[in-house]
């Protein structure tokens, strides 16, 4: 085994909070899949960090997890504001701005 | 021992790791299609969970147990609650639709993920076999993965990017906070004692005033006991829909008891008053105004 097959486990996640993104139609689940997105993106990070013997990819990885956490509190901000006013958290109900 | 050492000087990935990386990884994996699949969203919050966590632990075994810690506390920890919280404000009770909206998106996002995935998996495995990791780094030592190597890093030569954070996190707590207040002026927010008075004389609402309280008795003063109106009738509007009132059955029974010996008393009188004469039927008009 090489560390490589972290990048594959990583790949693997990636491709299935992309789905989950295109597949799922409730806001916050929509969410929850780019967390997970992000999670196999701080995968790739800290094996790269790991392969090279540097530290810098662990950085990154906690850079990313700052903007993460920030990001949930806004998104669910959001998300509860566009549920206060339309009583529904399904992405398909949004849709004042079509046409 | 000593071929343990070496190996891992080699950059070598030792058996407890392939150990560890064989449970959790596809534990991960399983976590991230549990998400998918599962209807209820506060499943797939809590197979995210499961994602997490796994990871986290994959994050140790890297020689990075700063940030698996991070990950564990900060991702399992708050924006997992932070996402339940949400789901228990909004999102619990409506599951996914089974409809879908686009035709055959659902096979085509399938076959995408399994294209992207061997897209992403054949590049990776191709770009690097041959390479030779470096070897791991000491978490204990100062340069190494634990809080003290990435202090350091921090703040020298991140110290820029690690400021800008700081300013990304009370945006963001400003932003959650101005997005989570509800405005006075908006239409959605509480209306004053006076402007719902207003409304109602308006005629915006069906009733002028407010429901009666339930009725409080010698007998009983339960939420679930029903005023009486001035003529004994139970007050329907009394009670709440949620509450099923054995009493208020029961009175409106003895209502209907009373009502109809009432009338079988009145039956019987105008009938002796037949009996008695026309002079009876003069009188009896005005013995039941009297009553």
């Amino acid at each position: 085994m090489t560390p490589t097959y972290y990048l594959l486990l990583s790949a693997l996640l990636f491709t299935i909070g992309v789905v989950g993104v295109l597949v799922r139609r409730n806001a916050i689940v929509v969410f929850m899949c780019i967390e997970l997105m992000l999670n196999a993106v701080n995968l790739t990070l800290v094996t790269f960090a790991r392969i090279n013997g540097e530290l810098d990819g662990q950085v990154m990885a906690f850079f990313v997890m700052v903007v993460a956490a920030a990001e949930v509190v806004v998104g669910l901000a959001i998300i509860m504001a566009i549920f206060k006013s339309r009583r529904s958290a399904s992405v398909d109900d949004t849709n004042l701005l079509k046409y | 021992m000593s071929s343990m050492v070496l190996a891992q000087a080699a950059g070598e990935v030792s058996t407890g790791e392939a150990v560890t990386f064989w449970i959790l990884g596809p534990a991960a994996l399983a976590g991230g299609l549990g998400m998918i699949f599962s209807r209820s969203a506060v499943h797939s919050a809590l197979w995210l969970v499961l994602s997490m966590l796994s990871l986290g632990v994959l994050y140790m075994v890297q020689s990075a147990p700063f940030l698996g810690f991070t990950q564990i506390i900060v991702y399992t920890g708050a924006v997992m609650m932070l996402f339940l919280f949400a789901l228990m404000m909004a999102g619990r009770e409506n599951a996914d639709s089974v409809v879908e909206v686009l035709r055959g998106q659902r096979v085509l996002a399938a076959l995408f993920g399994i294209g992207f995935a061997g897209l992403l998996v054949a590049g990776v495995t191709r770009a690097l076999t041959n390479v030779t990791p470096a070897p791991q780094l000491d978490p204990n030592s100062p340069t190494g993965g634990g809080a003290g190597g990435l202090g350091r890093l921090i703040f020298t030569d991140y110290l820029f990017g690690f400021e800008l954070t700081a300013i990304l996190l009370i945006v963001a707590a400003l932003a959650g906070i101005v997005l989570a207040t509800r405005d006075r002026r908006n239409e959605g927010a509480k209306k004053t004692q006076k402007e719902l008075v207003e409304a109602r004389f308006r005629g915006e609402y069906k009733r002028k005033t407010p429901f009666p309280g339930p009725g409080v008795f010698a007998t009983s003063n339960s939420v679930a006991t029903p005023a009486l109106l001035p003529d004994g009738r139970v007050a329907p509007e009394s009670l709440s829909d949620l509450i099923e009132s054995t009493t208020a059955a029961q009175l409106i029974a003895k209502h209907e008891r009373l009502a109809v010996a009432a009338e079988d008393a009145k039956r019987a009188e105008q009938a002796k008053a037949l009996v008695s004469g026309s002079s009876g039927r003069e009188g009896s008009p005005g013995e039941e105004e009297a009553k």
